[in-house]
């Protein structure tokens, strides 16, 4: 998993409410066993009409955010399914950071997983960010983990929170299983006591 | 004396593993049920790595959301369905995980087949690269899906990395009203909490309706936790559970079961336990339910009208149902009772059990598709489907004109060859209306079994209760 500490870039404006993961990504794109080349498909029924040609209405067919870095969404960003694919599609775009009043707990989830890096704020707050840089000239923005900040070229900067253990995970692009691989010994403990107290899960 | 805790309370804290400073768990997780959609890549990553499967036996895996529905002797047609599942088998064979493939009779949708199996236990932790694993919470087991890189996480370690959730509880009192099903229930609970009314917390469901449902009907309720933003729904395992579970296949053996049902005596929540927050609902309330729009809270009782936009005074929500309208193609006003559908679908992790399949079939019976629609029932399981053969539930759908189908997702997310035309209007017993979900371009109006065949023989959204 790739680093994420500071990122520079434009932001595209996503103003809809409860964006669900088979808007992201609809489900003939999940036939795939691989974890790249979903980019193309990112956001596909909003983003290409039947014959499959770009709708020049919407938000990553127009400059300059055909080259978005950064989303910004409104409430219940990544609703619905558990599908990774979510994620994953935004990265092989370029997207490597989410703003939004608030995520749905697995999408939040799967993104650190990738690094990618959810921002809530409160929702006047995205708003305004919304409203800056819809005008091309203002869509660039910076995003910086290590200060847990947002500024564009004229406000913030503005104060984000996050979980310490998923910031340091980010910051370091740590793989979750090597760490937990460090607590073998843990884990084997945990079984043969349950062995014991809870024999049938075992049986 | 000890804090009074709640069911979920109990099932986490007996099972970390491993608890940082900052509160971040090491959770132990029971049993892990994998499918071809989410799990090549997880599989991909521990070749990579050169990681092995902790624990083979307690995984448990089904190809479900790609099999064709029709026509399965003949092969999966479409190169990629399968490619994908043929993968899942190859995985499976290589990390000597036990694999339902799509011949097998027990083969059928994963949150259908894990309680069918008797796998699905009070008290335990299982997970599952798919958002419906809350269904098995109807179990008081903690069930939750989650991503493909957490899938091969528990897969290379049988744990995960969790933060605690809140706890929520929702109760429902009384007897449910004549026609009113539990898929009504739970799409009444998300129309009253919204969609993200239950992000951040593990939602329990309690109150003497949830107590005298039977199991199927308490895992329709659990499986749409998600549509609320809840990770996981869990109901106090009882008689009614222990019940269930006695004698199936993955269940505890006598001897073993009496000791596992002693345990799970003590999970229900403690009188007292504190609950960051509380719902309540009467049943009396509640009329069937149907959604209007293309989110599941987007929901009313059939009795109802599209609402009108210009109403809500939030200004995203406004937006959101004008384009959902837009969408949907329904007028502000319209009475729901008189949209005609085309399509009709019987399926679902949420409806395709056995109790749900005999309610359709009850409504069903002596009737006729009306003209010009096509409806569907794709059963739960291969096991489902015997029983209801056994049953002749078949030939009643037959003879109204429904297509009786094999076991598998199908239109629910319209992954295999069963999905609508763009424009097309389907009455659905799923659990999404997403734009696009049932195939681009597609209507998706959410409601119980039964009241999916009335729409599907008057051709209309109907209130059940005329037909009943």
């Amino acid at each position: 998993m790739d680093k994420f500490t500071k990122l520079t870039g434009i932001a595209a404006p996503l103003p809809i409410v409860n964006v669900d993961t088979d808007m992201i990504i609809p489900k003939q794109f999940l036939k795939t066993i691989k974890r790249t080349g979903l980019g193309r498909h990112l956001f596909d029924e909003m983003r290409y009409d039947d014959k499959n040609a770009e709708k020049p209405d919407f938000v990553l067919n127009k400059e300059p955010y055909r080259k978005a870095k950064i989303l910004i969404a409104r409430d219940n960003f990544g609703c619905g399914s558990s599908r990774e694919h979510a994620p994953w599609a935004l990265l092989d775009f370029g997207i490597r950071c989410v703003i939004a009043p608030s995520f749905a707990d697995i999408f939040y989830n799967n993104c650190f997983k990738n690094g990618i890096l959810p921002v809530t704020l409160p929702k006047d707050i995205v708003g305004k960010l919304m409203d800056f840089v819809r005008s091309g000239a203002n869509a660039t923005l910076t995003v910086d983990l290590p200060g847990q900040t947002v500024s564009g070229s004229e406000g913030g900067p503005v104060h984000f929170e996050i979980d310490p253990f998923r910031k340091h995970c980010l910051l370091n692009g740590l793989d979750d299983i090597a760490l937990t691989l460090e607590k073998t010994k843990e884990i084997e403990s945990f079984e043969e006591k349950q062995k014991r107290s809870h024999a049938w899960l075992w049986a | 004396m000890a804090e009074p805790r709640t069911l979920f309370d109990k099932i986490w804290q007996s099972h970390l593993v491993h608890v940082q400073e900052d509160g971040t768990c090491v959770l132990y997780i029971d049993r892990h049920l994998i499918h071809e959609v989410t799990s090549p890549q997880a599989f991909e990553g521990l070749r990579a790595a050169g990681r092995r499967v902790r624990r083979p036996k307690a995984t448990l895996a089904v190809a479900d959301h790609n099999v064709p529905t029709a026509n399965r002797a003949h092969g999966i047609e479409d190169p990629e369905s399968r490619l994908q599942i043929e993968t899942l088998g190859a995985n499976c064979a290589e990390f000597a995980i036990p694999y339902f493939d799509m011949h097998d009779i027990r083969q059928g949708i994963v949150h259908i087949i894990g309680p069918e199996q008797g796998l699905t236990q009070p008290g335990m932790t299982i997970v599952c690269g798919d958002s419906h694993t809350s269904t098995h919470g109807a179990f008081g087991s903690l069930a939750f899906g989650i991503g493909t890189s957490e899938v091969e996480h528990v897969l290379a370690t049988q744990t995960l990395i969790q933060q605690p959730a809140k706890n929520m509880r929702i109760s429902v009192e009384g007897e449910l009203p004549f026609g009113v099903t539990p898929k009504d229930v739970v799409l009444a609970i998300i129309g009253k909490i919204g969609t993200a009314g239950g992000t951040g917390h593990v939602i329990e469901y309690a109150g003497s309706t949830i107590r005298s449902l039977s199991m199927e009907g308490r895992m329709t309720i659990c499986n749409m936790s998600i549509e609320a933003g809840a990770r996981a729904g869990l109901i106090a395992p009882d008689e009614t559970t222990f019940e269930y579970v006695k004698g199936r296949p993955y269940a505890p053996k006598a001897g073993a079961f009496e000791q596992a049902a002693a345990f799970w005596k003590t999970l229900p929540s403690d009188p007292g336990a504190s609950f960051h927050r509380e719902v309540s609902l009467m049943a009396s309330e509640i009329a069937p339910q149907v959604t209007w729009g293309t989110s599941p809270q987007d929901v009313l009782p059939i009795t109802g009208e599209v609402p009108h936009p210009e109403n809500e005074r939030d200004e995203g929500k406004r937006h959101a149902m004008e384009r959902a309208l837009a969408y949907m193609g329904l007028a502000p006003g319209t009475k729901l009772r008189d949209v005609s559908i085309d399509a009709v679908f019987i399926g679902s992790c949420t409806n395709a059990r056995i109790e749900d399949l005999r309610a359709a079939a009850a409504v069903a019976k002596g009737r006729k598709v009306a003209h010009g629609v096509r409806a569907m029932v794709v059963p739960g399981s291969g096991l489902v489907r015997e029983q209801a053969e056994a049953e002749g539930l078949h030939e009643i759908f037959r003879s109204a004109g429904f297509d009786w189908r094999e076991p598998g997702c199908s239109m629910c997310l319209a992954m295999n060859a069963d999905r609508l035309a763009p424009g097309e209007r389907c009455a659905s017993t799923s659990n999404r209306n997403f734009e696009g979900r049932q195939g681009r371009g597609g209507r998706t109006h959410l409601m119980s079994p039964q009241m999916a065949v009335a729409a599907a023989v008057t051709g209309h959204l109907t209130d059940v209760r005329e037909l009943l």
